[in-house]
């Protein structure tokens, strides 16, 4: 229970909370669990029990409700993350444009698999579903920015650029 | 004939001056000031557009069985979760002119007598979320949205909602669970959204690109947009391209123009790129049966096949396909069928909701086996078992995600059984980095 005094989103993120809240009618505020969860996971970079546990007293609603509901959908980390997380498309049209062949250098080049983190915490690596930009691939996206297009030299100016 | 993107390159289209000065919202002024509600159905019921969300029901029918109770609320619900392997359409329009929604949205909630709507956009889109929010906001600060729009009486408040990041909440009733902050469940049907939707009040669920085309239908009339396009077909559809074309992207074709056409022309996607012949195309998004070559650009009737609902589904499931969502992937002969089917059988496992267990143990299964096949590992009897686990989902699930599921399968096998059974007959051959299958005597292999 102590967790929670550390876990406090700063003042003007909770002035957004209320007016998100607000779009709802009158006692619908659980509309507001998926807009809040990804205000929660840009403060703290994965969705922790903690983390969760706050969310749901925001809301006025059970600790479980928002854990049926982070782990249902795939954007919501479970487990701590690396500082830029790279989401890759692995879908079939993406892999017709190279995916495959520009993923497996991104791999490489951070010296990890899907799932993992560098041991310097600057990356991880996920392989996501497609992400509406199929004419545009291969793709991958760290946090709100698209990157597409890629190519191995792209991946590479990328990595060294967020590397620094 | 371009309605939804005629004026998507001007520069800054996304500010509301610009987009004003183009013409952008006149059809909030003419539908406020100049009719009614029911007469803005009436030209959206004569425009004959259909749905362009993937299913093609038509707009005007689903509006007019919205329920109208008194005293309880309705809600317009904007789907652009845009989920669709193949398909990046409303993503390209809502980033690039989001005041063509927001104004299509203004149109149809007054349509509807919807006085608060939302736009529920996939998660993975915060950026695009973004450029809506900063939309709506000129939208308000210019008196289009809020209290009594220009004087009208009429209110509306309009929200984006962000999704989590889960296909199956581009299904309607799956999308309705997720916006009141669920799992995104599907809704056994019936009742119907029109009668118990959004918080179980009567609610209307349209694709962006449907909500976008009611502005021109309001300023041109409903027997204008008819006119455009060919029978049942009408208007104009935003066509995503992807895959092996000189130039993929974002197309708005007027319906009725021939796929070979739309394939080979300059004016479109230019052509097979360099050096290499068309194999096969995904023509509605990766939920729709496969095409070789030969059928996509002509039906088994030996006419050309256009780009109509009616036309590309020509000939059933045996020769023919969907305009769906218009997802088009191109796949020149350098594509392995049984690869490329088998990263959709993954998607679709990896998306299933898990509430049917058709749907749940079928996916797994399809993607199992497929697995197994394209690792060099396949059984004889494998092609066969994919072809049953396919029939065992299709049909018998709460929602159309288990049949979206079996159809690319069941269709890659009825079309390229040779490839499937090459790959298990001589797995030496097929695992081989970029090994492809050539069919003998086929017109991408020579
Ligand atoms: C699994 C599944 C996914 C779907 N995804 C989408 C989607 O991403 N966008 C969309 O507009 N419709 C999608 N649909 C169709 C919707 O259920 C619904 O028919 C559509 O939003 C209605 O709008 P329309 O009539 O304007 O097309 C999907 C359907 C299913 C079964
Ligand atoms: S397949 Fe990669 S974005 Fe659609």
């Amino acid at each position: 229970m102590e967790a929670k005094t550390q876990v406090a989103f700063p003042a003007e993120t909770l002035e957004l909370v209320k007016r998100i809240i607000a779009r709802y009618p009158e006692g619908k505020q659980k509309s507001a669990l998926l807009p809040i969860l990804h205000l929660a996971q840009a403060e703290w970079r994965w969705c922790s029990p903690e983390v969760m546990d706050y969310v749901a007293s925001l809301l006025n609603i059970q600790p479980v409700e928002v854990y049926e509901v982070a782990t249902f959908y795939t954007m919501f980390h479970l487990e701590p993350v690396g500082e830029h997380v790279i989401e890759y498309c692995r879908t079939g049209p993406c892999c017709l444009m190279g995916g495959v062949e520009v993923y497996d250098h991104l791999k490489k080049r951070l010296g990890i698999e899907t799932g993992e983190t560098t041991a310097d915490g600057k990356f991880t690596i996920k392989e996501v579903e497609c992400l509406a930009a199929c004419g545009w691939g291969p793709v991958f996206q760290i946090r709100e920015k698209y990157y597409m297009h890629l190519t191995k030299e792209k991946v590479d100016q990328i990595i060294d650029e967020l590397g620094k | 004939m371009k309605i939804l993107t005629e004026h998507i390159d001007v520069p800054n289209i996304e500010t509301i001056d610009v987009f004003m000065k183009h013409g952008g919202y006149q059809a909030v002024t003419k539908a406020l000031k100049n009719m009614s509600p029911d007469e803005v159905t009436e030209e959206v019921k004569k425009s004959g557009l259909r749905g362009r969300g993937g299913a093609g029901f038509p707009v005007g029918m689903k509006w007019s069985f919205l329920a109208k109770p008194e005293g309880v609320p309705r809600y317009l619900v904007c789907n652009a979760d845009e989920s669709e392997p193949g398909t990046f359409k409303d993503h390209y329009l809502m980033a690039k002119s989001p005041h063509t929604l927001i104004e299509g949205m203004i149109v149809s909630s007054f349509a509807l007598g919807a006085n608060t709507s939302y736009i529920y956009v996939r998660g993975e889109l915060m950026y695009v979320i973004h450029i809506l929010e900063k939309a709506i906001q000129e939208a308000y600060d210019k008196g289009f949205l809020g209290k009594n729009i220009l004087g009208s009486g009429y209110d509306l408040d309009l929200y984006v909602q962000p999704g989590g990041g889960a296909y199956i909440c581009g299904e309607e009733t799956a999308l309705l669970e997720s916006l009141e902050g669920k799992r995104g469940n599907p809704r056994n049907k019936p009742p119907f959204p029109a009668v118990k939707g959004l918080w179980q009040c009567p609610t209307v669920v349209n694709n962006v690109e449907s909500i976008s085309a009611t502005s021109w239908i309001v300023n041109n009339g409903g027997d204008a947009y008819a006119a455009i396009g060919e029978g049942r077909s009408t208007g104009t559809k935003l066509i995503s391209v992807s895959g092996h074309v000189k130039k993929p992207g974002v197309y708005e074709i007027p319906l009725g123009i021939t796929v070979e056409d739309f394939i080979f022309s300059e004016e479109w996607c230019g052509g097979i790129r360099d050096g290499h012949k068309l194999k096969a195309v995904i023509a509605g998004g990766s939920s729709v049966p496969i095409l070789p070559a030969e059928l996509i650009l002509t039906t088994a009737n030996g006419e050309k096949r256009r780009m109509t609902y009616e036309s590309l589904s020509d000939g059933g499931f045996a020769t023919g396909t969907m305009l769906g969502s218009g997802g088009f992937i191109v796949m020149d002969e350098t594509t392995c069928i049984v690869h490329n089917t088998l990263t959709f059988a993954s998607f679709y496992h990896h998306e299933s909701c898990g509430q049917c267990s058709p749907c749940r143990e079928g996916t797994g299964w399809m993607d199992k086996v497929l697995h197994r096949i394209e690792s060099g590992e396949g059984r004889k009897e494998d092609v066969d078992l994919l072809v049953d686990v396919a029939k065992k989902i299709e049909g018998n699930t709460i929602c159309p995600l288990g049949d979206a599921a079996s159809w690319p399968v069941a269709a890659a096998i009825r079309h390229f059984r040779d490839e499937f059974e090459w790959h298990i007959e001589h797995p030496e051959l097929a695992t081989k980095p970029g090994a492809v299958y050539m069919r003998p005597g086929a017109s991408w292999s020579n």
